[in-house]
């Protein structure tokens, strides 16, 4: 997928080089190719047309800063487009309320929903000082209740139990009850999982917003969602209305789409994104790390350097003579080798060809996947051109933001960059350029270099 | 309507296993995927007002078959194949691309439509069930033990969910609605051994299908991929032929990203099934079409609903058919 959306815009920015303004004819190829990338992130067709359209509007005519290709103008377009559209930086719940300020969390089947509850209630606990209770409305899942009660326990919130037998309506009544005499900051309501078709479960959920009067009412999506979560978004803020959401599964490497057009058609803003299994995996939300996500923005910034270095041996060539200049090796040529590595038939045929190679454990061997190969390659994708090149300013924020627009967690960027730096000293010593020559600098180092 | 109100609870399961039973079983599943907004359910007539096939009816059908989430790679070749059809002007009117369609349709999915056939010989025949966090694997074994129980076949399952909270609790709840055993370690237990544990456990027993839920993993997670693994070799050192079935889950309601999964999930630990889940909702599943187009992993089932019975056998023609049948019928 990396591939893919990277090669569609390197193949759309290409043809766009040395012309010195936007028009209607010269966009047209890159703009079909940025609605593919779209919709190859899931986000959805009339959310991708109409955000095409945009996009179109303002760049045609638009003239192309000397310090930019015309193919970079447009995509910084797109980017600025698509941060305007994901709305403001999130700033967490708004609990400005008459205690308890209750929160209603409500979706779709498993997306997340009980688990983004505990952590939340940790959140706000732990940054907010806040006294936080909690129960569950769903009296359907099997064990939906006890999940909870466990969660509440870990986290150390106040649970107020409920049963099966209850109808949810009158649970959320005696805990709003509950929590108003307990004193507590917030009280957090669960409730089951339910299709946005099934009228009977929507006006349930409608029950219990009424019951629950709640300050925020969030919507909670799986990043992984695809087309039909823009229908499912619009559906609930019918029915409840919404007043924010939260993005679950943000761990994986599904670009999200689905929460730009959960976005673009509800307008409420998305609070948080979970990034983990474990209750500390919350953050807040950043709409610029999910544009760069979803473009593959690290790419999109050094798409003209990409270009201009197309041909292997111009890189390697080009590496070589930089060494031998004692320029240090950055990771812009970490990536170059890692690329040539899959060009040349992937990991497993470089290692046959390497002596020595063969003789590693078969568990080392395994390690040295492709895939991991492809993430690392992904995780310099989503760097700026600047991180490539000095690795050092590559902070703790600016990790979260590459992790992020890799899909990879933070201690795979903090794995690649230690392993960068290890190579780096190796470079040193070494002055033969060369993809082969690196290889046998590398050389023993591997596994523990590859592997996670 | 097939596939009940979660509201109306578990007590109508029992009706709901005759509904299942009825035939028409295609239909029911057609007026669920008929009840969003539609897009290839509706007739393809209807796509272009005036009945002529051009440039712009084929767009049309990309369009919608790209909001179904069948992706760009396997729309295209479907569109692609169409085009060269209409060059050679074989398909002369709409009844006819849509008939095109429907066989482009069908020759990717027919060939990955090979239903679970549990091989008695094997005692316990073993399926293990994979899958990301939510997808519905916990639930489907709940769906398949009531299944293999109505065929005549005993049951036993393995709670290898040992991270989730309350994940054993809710295998449990499956257990004793099918009042089938379910075994079981303590939370935080090595998942390889509890399965272990449950496939010795059955082969003492004699039980004719064992069932290992797994944790919720997304395949991007190395090490727990590296459990899943190990699940399989431990199984495999007691009984070589285990698991039978290594099945993956998909929530239907995922886009391009399930793709991913199946190749991932394929290629650590090797698929013999897919099920897809959550088919009662307004999402189509489409992805099926591009992951039996690149891997050809026989789908299994699809998930209808909530409740025991809500499992149905996947048929390519009767989900082709659901899928491209008119809203009137
Ligand atoms: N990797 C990852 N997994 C998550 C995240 N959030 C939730 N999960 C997992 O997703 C699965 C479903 O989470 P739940 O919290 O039970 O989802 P739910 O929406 O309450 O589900 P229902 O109540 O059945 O509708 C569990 O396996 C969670 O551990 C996340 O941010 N990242
Ligand atoms: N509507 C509908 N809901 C389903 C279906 N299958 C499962 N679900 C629901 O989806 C949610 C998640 O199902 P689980 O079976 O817990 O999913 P899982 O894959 O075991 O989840 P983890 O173990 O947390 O990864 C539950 O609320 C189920 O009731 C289906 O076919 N249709
Ligand atoms: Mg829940
Ligand atoms: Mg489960």
């Amino acid at each position: 997928m990396f591939e893919n959306l990277s090669e569609r815009l390197t193949g759309a920015v290409e043809s766009l080089r040395g012309r010195g303004r936007l028009t209607e004819d010269n966009i047209r190829d890159t703009l079909r190719q940025v609605r593919m990338a779209l919709l190859e992130a899931d986000v959805a067709l009339p959310v991708v047309r109409s955000f095409v359209a945009d996009v179109r509007e303002r760049a045609v005519g638009e003239e192309v800063l000397k310090s930019l290709s015309p193919g970079q103008t447009l995509i910084r377009i797109v980017h600025e487009e698509l941060v305007r559209l994901m709305g403001e930086e999130a700033s967490g719940l708004d609990l400005r309320a008459q205690p308890p300020a209750v929160v209603l969390v409500a979706g779709l089947q498993g997306s997340g929903k009980t688990t983004s509850i505990a952590k939340m209630a940790d959140w706000l606990r732990r940054r907010e000082n806040k006294s936080v209770a909690i129960v569950s409305a769903d009296i359907y899942r099997p064990a939906a209740i006890l999940q909870l009660e466990k969660l509440a326990a870990q986290v150390g919130a106040e649970f107020i139990p409920s049963s099966e037998t209850e109808k949810a309506v009158d649970i959320v009544e005696r805990a709003t009850k509950l929590a108003r005499q307990k004193v507590v900051d917030v009280l957090l309501i669960d409730t089951a999982g339910r299709l946005h078709i099934d009228d009977e479960m929507m006006a349930e959920v409608a029950a219990v917003h009424a019951a629950a009067q709640p300050v925020e009412t969030l919507f909670v999506l799986d990043s992984m969602a695809g087309q039909d979560a823009v229908n499912a978004a619009m559906a609930f803020d019918k029915a409840l209305p919404l007043t924010g959401m939260v993005l679950t599964k943000t761990d994986g490497d599904a670009r999200g789409g689905a929460a730009v057009s959960a976005r673009h058609v509800t307008g409420k803003p998305i609070k948080f994104i979970g990034t983990g299994e474990k209750i500390d995996a919350l953050e807040l939300f950043h709409p610029e790390r999910i544009a760069s996500r979803i473009l593959g923005m690290g790419d999109v910034l050094t798409l003209v350097e990409q270009v201009q270095e197309k041909t292997d041996r111009e890189q390697s060539q080009k590496l070589a003579k930089k060494l031998k200049k004692g320029k240090g090796f950055d990771l812009e040529d970490l990536k170059d080798q890692l690329t040539q590595m899959m060009s040349m038939g992937g990991m497993n045929a470089l290692m046959d060809k390497l002596p020595g190679m063969s003789r590693l454990p078969e568990a080392a061997r395994q390690q040295a996947d492709d895939g991991q190969i492809r993430r690392q390659i992904a995780i310099i994708n989503s760097m700026t051109p600047a991180e490539r090149r000095r690795p050092r300013i590559i902070n703790g924020s600016r990790k979260r933001r590459i992790a992020a627009g890799a899909g990879q967690a933070v201690q795979d960027v903090n794995r690649l960059v230690k392993q960068h730096a290890q190579m780096q000293k190796v470079m040193k010593k070494f002055s033969k350029g060369g993809a082969k020559g690196l290889m046998r600098a590398m050389q023993g180092r591997l596994p523990p270099g590859f592997g996670r | 309507m097939f596939g009940k109100n979660k509201a109306s609870g578990d007590e109508n399961a029992a009706e709901a296993v005759k509904e299942t039973k009825k035939p028409g079983f295609v239909k029911r599943l057609r007026a669920r995927l008929n009840q969003g907004d539609s897009w290839l359910t509706m007739d393809v007539a209807d796509l272009i007002p005036g009945g002529k096939i051009d440039e712009l009816t084929l767009e049309e059908l990309e369009t919608r078959l790209l909001t179904g989430d069948v992706g760009i790679d396997a729309t295209e070749k479907i569109i692609g194949n169409l085009e060269s059809k209409l060059r050679r002007t074989e398909l002369k009117d709409l009844q006819a691309l849509g008939q095109a369609l429907r066989s482009e349709l069908r020759e990717i999915l027919e060939p990955v439509s090979k239903p679970l056939q549990v091989d008695s010989s094997r005692k316990p025949y073993v399926i293990l069930m994979v899958g990301v966090n939510g997808a519905g694997k916990t639930t489907t074994i709940g769906k398949l033990s009531r299944r293999f129980l109505d065929q005549g076949h005993s049951v036993m399952l393995a709670a290898g969910d040992t991270f989730r909270a309350a994940a054993v609790e809710q295998l449990q709840t499956w257990g004793q609605r099918n009042d089938v055993p379910v075994i079981a370690q303590q939370p935080g237990a090595d998942p390889a051994a509890v399965v272990y544990d449950a496939l010795e456990a059955a082969k003492a027993r004699g039980i004719d299908v064992l069932i290992a839920d797994t944790a919720g993993r997304l395949h991007t997670q190395d090490n727990l991929m590296d459990e899943l693994r190990k699940v399989k070799r431990v199984l495999s050192r007691l009984d070589e032929q285990a698991p039978d079935e290594t099945m993956l889950i998909i929530d239907a309601g995922n886009g391009q990203n399930a793709l991913v999964q199946a190749q991932q999930f394929h290629e650590a630990i090797g698929l013999t099934g897919l099920t897809i889940t959550k088919l009662d909702g307004t999402a189509k599943g489409g992805i099926l079409v591009a992951i039996a187009q690149q891997l050809q992993i026989p789908i299994r089932f699809i998930g209808v609903g909530e409740q025991a019975a809500d499992l149905g056998v996947f048929s390519a023609d009767d989900y082709v058919d659901a899928l491209l049948s008119s809203n009137t019928e």
